[in-house]
């Protein structure tokens, strides 16, 4: 045969940026993934920016606990909801079967569409962080930069396998919005994302410790945290968020499933339907 | 050297049998149409082929590599036109011809195939925008981007109008010029008669007949003869004089049609009963059974022993 395949590391750097070409043309994903959490931020700061808030760390602003809580939120949109969301879409619309018909390796595939979603998660990170900066007077410490990167690291691969995890096994598009946004949702809400609960009841914290969104959102706010010392590296958190990821990607790996299901019913939502079929 | 063999392929879903003890072989180079009624097993079969779908049992081998685990090395040699896939619509058609064709070891220029398969004009609109007929040349385009040796076609014509088919006919041809081997399936039959160079028609799972387009019409019964008997005539007498001709099928309006294995002998007692009676022969013709003939014929008997009879008409 003539010539050799294309370099896997050129291959995956054109689906990165083939995935991220969708992603700015789906409106919509994008105002959830970027947009909406930094109206949250601003909404959140007008509303109680100037208040202080009590964590386990001690007393602090507000506007640096909600810009680092958001910066997460924000990551966790752009790899979790959105994996879970965009693949089942793609499978229903039959567009991973076309692409298991060709050379590419499928794990080409999955790593563009991960790799997409973590490039998309920091960009929202850091417009996040530059606004907090610029309007809310954050304080980024280099030497808890460090930390910072490391957590997000983490959490975003583990956010983005979990996502995947959801994608293998939800039926359908439909049902995996539905299941995306009831995850998450209810789960920040416990998880310090849009507020500081101070004496949660037990069984809310409970919820919040033993799913991984909680982990990351005080991992990474620590590193804003002028009240936690560098380089605020929180191992125990990290190797809990990294043993959810794990878990993840053992589900989306086993049970992924490229082509639409036999019998679902969003299947044809945009597919072409040949007369005959 | 043959680009597909298959023997004994059985497939099941649960306790349906979708294909069953199926056996044929496409040569290199050779346009092989598979025919049969909705729910044959053609797409099953097809999707087997490209590894797509597992078999339940049987042997199979496409470029002489098993689909099953033929992996990344044999889909660079295939090119696939599946019966119902969909593709990204935020993606204008160079974008995409651009980007599927990226992971091939041979590809061909974008201008090339958009042209290949009539698209020039519309090559920066996003493919959301096109008609059904445009998409599927899209996924006509998505299926030779990769120089394959084998591509299969799962019903490629099915939504096109007369002129899209005509020319995805001649891309065809120019395919198998160059010696690429088609597997196609399709339900026009004058389709098949126009492209394959044999043709093997599948009813419930199973193949019935297999041959060229001209041997599958040659082994039908026989030739058509038909015509208008005028109003005031009497089809008994007919009958009575030429009792050689058999069972006249009785049509409406006066009209007579019937097979004939010795049309000559039979169209000059015919023609010389009318001359001596002094009446005119409406609408006479004679014509060869055509592949579709052919095929409904076929379909609807074995589909009849198979206890499984469907009403076509
Ligand atoms: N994934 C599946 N699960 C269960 N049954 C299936 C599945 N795919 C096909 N079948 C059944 O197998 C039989 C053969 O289907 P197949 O799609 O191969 O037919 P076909 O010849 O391609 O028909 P058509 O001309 O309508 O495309 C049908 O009875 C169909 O209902
Ligand atoms: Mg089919």
């Amino acid at each position: 045969m003539s010539g050799s395949f294309p370099s896997t590391a050129g291959l995956i750097v054109a689906q990165i940026r083939y995935q991220l070409l969708l992603f700015v043309r789906v409106p919509v994903g994008v105002f959830f993934t970027l947009a909406l959490p930094l109206i949250m931020l601003v909404i959140f700061n007008a509303l109680f920016g100037d208040v202080t808030v009590m964590t386990d760390g001690g007393e602090w602003p507000m506007r640096q606990f909600y810009t680092g809580a958001l910066a997460v939120f924000a990551a966790v949109s752009a790899t979790y909801t959105n994996l879970a969301n965009m693949v089942p879409i793609r499978r229903d619309e039959g567009v991973l079967k076309r692409w298991r018909g060709t050379p590419l390796p499928t794990s080409v595939y999955v790593a563009g569409a991960v790799g997409s979603s973590v490039v998309i998660a920091a960009v929202g990170v850091v417009i996040m962080l530059g606004l907090g900066v610029v309007a809310y007077g954050l304080e980024v410490q280099a030497d808890k930069l460090p930390a910072a990167i490391v957590t997000f690291v983490v959490g975003v691969a583990a956010f983005a396998a979990l996502g995947m995890a959801v994608a293998a096994l939800v039926p359908s598009a439909s049902a995996a919005s539905a299941v995306a946004n009831a995850t998450i949702l209810p789960l920040a809400f416990v998880s310090n994302v849009f507020v500081a609960i101070q004496d949660p009841p037990r069984w809310l914290a409970l919820i919040g410790d033993i799913f991984p969104l909680k982990p990351f959102v005080t991992s990474f706010q620590d590193a804003f945290n002028p009240l936690v010392e560098a380089p605020a590296f929180n191992w125990p958190e990290l190797g809990f968020i990294a043993l959810w990821g794990v878990g993840g990607a053992f589900v989306a790996v086993t049970r992924f499933r490229w082509e639409p299901s036999a019998g679902g019913t969003t299947r044809r939502r945009r597919a072409r339907t040949p007369a005959s079929s | 050297m043959s680009a597909i063999n298959v023997t004994g392929l059985r497939k099941t879903y649960g306790s349906l049998v979708a294909v069953d003890d199926l056996s044929f072989e496409v040569r290199a180079g050779e346009v092989y149409a598979l025919l049969g009624h909705n729910g044959a097993g053609k797409s099953t079969t097809i999707e087997i082929l490209e590894g797509h779908r597992q078999r339940t049992s049987g042997e199979v081998s496409v470029l002489g590599l098993d689909p099953g685990r033929g992996g990344r090395e044999l889909r660079d040699r295939i090119g696939i036109v599946l019966q119902t896939s969909g593709i990204e619509p935020e993606l204008t058609i160079r974008e995409a011809v651009g980007l599927y064709g990226s992971c091939y070891r041979r590809t061909r220029p974008i201008d090339e195939v958009v042209a290949m398969v009539g698209l020039e004009e519309k090559v920066d609109h996003r493919i959301g925008s096109l008609s059904g007929g445009q998409r599927r040349r899209i996924d006509l385009a998505l299926g030779i981007v990769g120089r394959p040796d084998l591509v299969f076609l799962d019903e490629p014509t099915t939504g096109f109008d007369a002129a899209a088919r005509r020319r995805s006919w001649d891309l065809v041809r120019s395919l198998c010029a160059d010696g690429t081997t088609v597997l196609l399936t399709t339900h026009y039959l004058d389709e098949a008669e126009q492209l394959a160079d044999r043709v093997g028609v599948m009813v419930n799972g199973s193949m019935v007949a297999e041959g060229t387009p001209d041997e599958l019409i040659g082994a039908a019964p026989a030739t058509v003869v038909s015509f208008v008997l005028p109003p005031d005539s009497d089809r008994g007498a007919l009958t009575a004089a030429l009792p050689g001709l058999g069972p006249l099928a009785a049509g409406e309006n006066g009209r007579v049609d019937f097979r004939s294995s010795t049309p000559t002998a039979d169209l000059h007692a015919i023609t010389s009963w009318a001359l001596e009676q002094g009446i005119e022969l409406h609408s006479l013709s004679v014509h060869r059974p055509s592949l579709e003939d052919v095929f409904l014929q076929l379909s609807t008997s074995e589909q009849t022993t198979n206890g499984e009879p469907e009403d076509i008409g």
